[in-house]
C-alpha cells in the first residue's frame, strides 16, 4: 500500500474548479516534484493533503488512514504530514528552539528537557545550532526556511510538504534550503514539493508531476520527462522555464 | 472670592481629582474585563453571538457618550430603579470602554497573519491551543499601545460623568466657580489636572509604539 494515495480528488473555491479528478500515488521514502503554471492546482493538491483545504469529492488515504474532515484531528495529522510553506510563517514571539519545540510539547506532550533535545538535533540537522536563541527576524530568509524545516521535521511526520519553499528567497540563499532538502532525501524522507526550481526537481525528485488546468497533464522519472515531453503543454511549460 | 485663596482652590481639586481617577480606573477594569469576553466570543462565536456583539460595539461607538451617561441615570430612574450617580457613571463608562476595547483587541487578534493560523495548523494545534501559544500573544503586543492611547479618552471621558452630579474635577471646578468666579483660573488648573494625568499615558503609549515596531516584529 502507498504512504499516500489521492483518488479522484475534486475541489472547487465557488464557481472555479481547481481540482479536477486527481489520481495520485506516492510510495514511502519517494521524492516527488509538483510542476505547473499558476493556477494549475498544485499547491491547493498539496494543502488537500494535510487538510488545510477541504476537497469537495474523491478520496485522500495516508498510512491507511482516510483523510475526510473529521477523521483525523490536526494533531494526528501533524504526526504524518509536515508541511513548509513559501513564507516560512515562523512564530515572531518566540525564538528558533522555541519555534522547534512548542509543537512537540503542545501537541505531543513532550517533557521539555526532550523536546529541546529533540529540536537541538533537527536544527543541528539543518545546520542551524549556532541560532538556537535568535528570533526569526534576526535570521535571513535562507536561515528561516531552514527553521521552518527543523520545526516540521520535530514532529517526525512520515512526508513533508514543501509549498514553494524557495520561491519567497534571494536567488543566493536558494542553494542552502535547496541542500538540507536534497539531505533529508537522500536519508529516505518522503517529500512532495511544489516547486519551480527545475534543476532540483530534475536532480534530485524520483518522479515529476506536471499539472495543467487541474489534472496531472503528465508524470514520470524527471530524466525522460524533461528530455522527451509527450504532450505540447509540457514542452510549452518547459522551454518558458529554462 | 476674596476668601478663596489660590491654595483653596488647587486643594479642593486635587481632593476631586481622586474621584476622576478613582473612575477612570473603574472604567478601565471593568472596560477591558467585559471587552475581552466580548473579544473572545465575537471571534470564536456564533454567528448570532457574532451579530449582538458587532450591534453592541456599534451603539456604543455611534452614541454620544454624554447620551449614554442620561440614559444610565435618569433612564434607569425611569424604569424605577434608584441609582446613584456612582452606579451610573461606572456603569455607563465601563460599557462605552468595553465597546471601544472589544473593537481595538479584534482588528489585533485580525492582525496577526493568516499564515501564523495555517502554521499552528499544520504543526497540530488546534483552535485554542493557536489562540493562547501563537496568536495571542502577537496581538497583545499589538494591542498595548493603541489600549493605553484608549485609556486617555476614558480618563477625559469621566469629566462628561459631573453633567449627572458626579462631583469630579470638571464638576469641582463648575462649583468653585459658582462661589469664586474665577473662570480662568479655575479651568486652567482644571485642564491642567487633566493634562498631568493624560500626557504621561499618551507618552507611554507612543513609547511602546514606537518599541513596538523599532523591534521589527514582523
Amino acid at each position: 500500500m502507498a504512504l499516500v494515495s489521492v483518488k479522484d480528488l475534486h475541489k472547487s473555491f465557488g464557481e472555479l474548479e481547481v481540482l479536477k479528478g486527481i489520481d495520485l500515488e506516492i510510495e514511502a521514502g519517494e521524492v516527488v516534484s509538483i510542476i505547473g503554471r499558476s493556477g494549475s492546482g498544485k499547491s491547493t493538491l498539496l494543502r488537500c493533503l494535510n487538510q488545510l483545504e477541504r476537497h469537495d469529492w474523491g478520496t485522500i488515504v495516508l498510512a491507511d488512514q482516510r483523510l475526510d474532515g473529521t477523521a483525523m484531528s490536526p494533531g494526528e495529522l501533524s504526526r504524518n504530514v509536515g508541511m513548509v510553506f513559501q513564507s516560512f510563517n515562523l512564530f515572531p514571539h518566540k525564538t528558533v528552539v522555541e519555534n522547534v519545540m512548542l509543537a512537540p510539547v503542545v501537541v505531543k506532550q513532550t517533557p521539555r528537557d526532550e523536546a529541546r533535545r529533540i529540536a537541538e538535533s533537527v536544527l543541528a540537522k539543518v545546520g542551524m545550532s549556532e541560532k538556537v536563541d535568535a528570533y526569526p527576524a534576526q535570521l535571513s530568509g535562507g536561515q528561516q526556511q531552514r527553521v521552518a524545516i527543523a520545526r516540521a521535521l520535530a514532529m517526525n511526520p512520515k512526508v513533508l510538504l514543501c509549498d514553494e519553499v524557495t520561491s519567497a528567497l534571494d536567488p543566493e540563499l536558494v542553494g542552502e534550503v535547496l541542500r538540507v532538502l536534497e539531505d533529508l532525501a537522500s536519508e529516505g524522507m518522503t517529500l512532495i514539493l511544489v516547486t519551480h526550481e527545475m534543476k532540483f526537481a530534475r536532480d534530485v525528485s524520483d518522479r515529476v508531476v506536471f499539472m495543467h488546468q487541474g489534472r496531472i497533464h503528465e508524470s514520470g522519472d524527471p530524466q525522460t520527462l524533461f528530455s522527451q515531453p509527450r504532450t505540447p503543454e509540457l514542452s510549452q511549460f518547459i522551454a518558458s522555464v529554462l | 472670592m476674596t476668601d478663596f485663596t489660590l491654595w483653596d482652590i488647587v486643594r479642593n481639586l486635587l481632593l476631586a481629582g481622586r474621584w476622576t481617577v478613582v473612575l477612570s480606573l473603574i472604567a478601565f477594569a471593568g472596560g477591558a474585563l467585559v471587552g475581552l469576553v466580548l473579544t473572545l466570543l465575537r471571534m470564536g462565536g456564533l454567528k448570532p453571538i457574532r451579530w449582538l456583539i458587532r450591534l453592541y460595539v456599534d451603539l456604543f461607538q455611534g452614541t454620544p457618550l454624554l447620551m449614554q451617561l442620561f440614559l444610565a441615570y435618569f433612564g434607569a430612574a425611569a424604569l424605577g430603579f434608584d441609582v446613584s450617580a456612582w452606579t451610573a457613571a461606572s456603569v455607563a463608562l465601563t460599557l462605552f470602554t468595553s465597546a471601544f476595547l472589544c473593537d481595538i483587541w479584534r482588528g489585533c487578534v485580525e492582525a496577526v497573519p493568516s499564515g501564523q493560523w495555517q502554521a499552528s495548523r499544520v504543526l497540530g494545534l488546534n483552535y485554542l491551543q493557536s489562540m493562547r501559544h501563537v496568536i495571542l500573544p502577537q496581538a497583545l503586543r499589538l494591542a498595548v499601545p493603541p489600549t493605553v492611547g484608549f485609556s486617555v479618552q476614558v480618563i477625559k471621558g469621566t469629566a462628561l460623568a459631573s453633567v449627572i452630579g458626579f462631583v469630579e474635577l470638571t464638576k469641582a471646578g463648575t462649583m468653585l466657580n459658582n462661589a469664586a468666579f474665577a473662570p480662568f483660573t479655575i479651568f486652567a488648573l482644571v485642564a491642567l489636572g487633566y493634562f498631568i494625568l493624560c500626557y504621561p499615558l499618551s507618552r507611554y503609549a507612543r513609547h511602546l509604539e514606537k518599541k513596538l515596531y523599532g523591534a521589527g516584529i514582523r
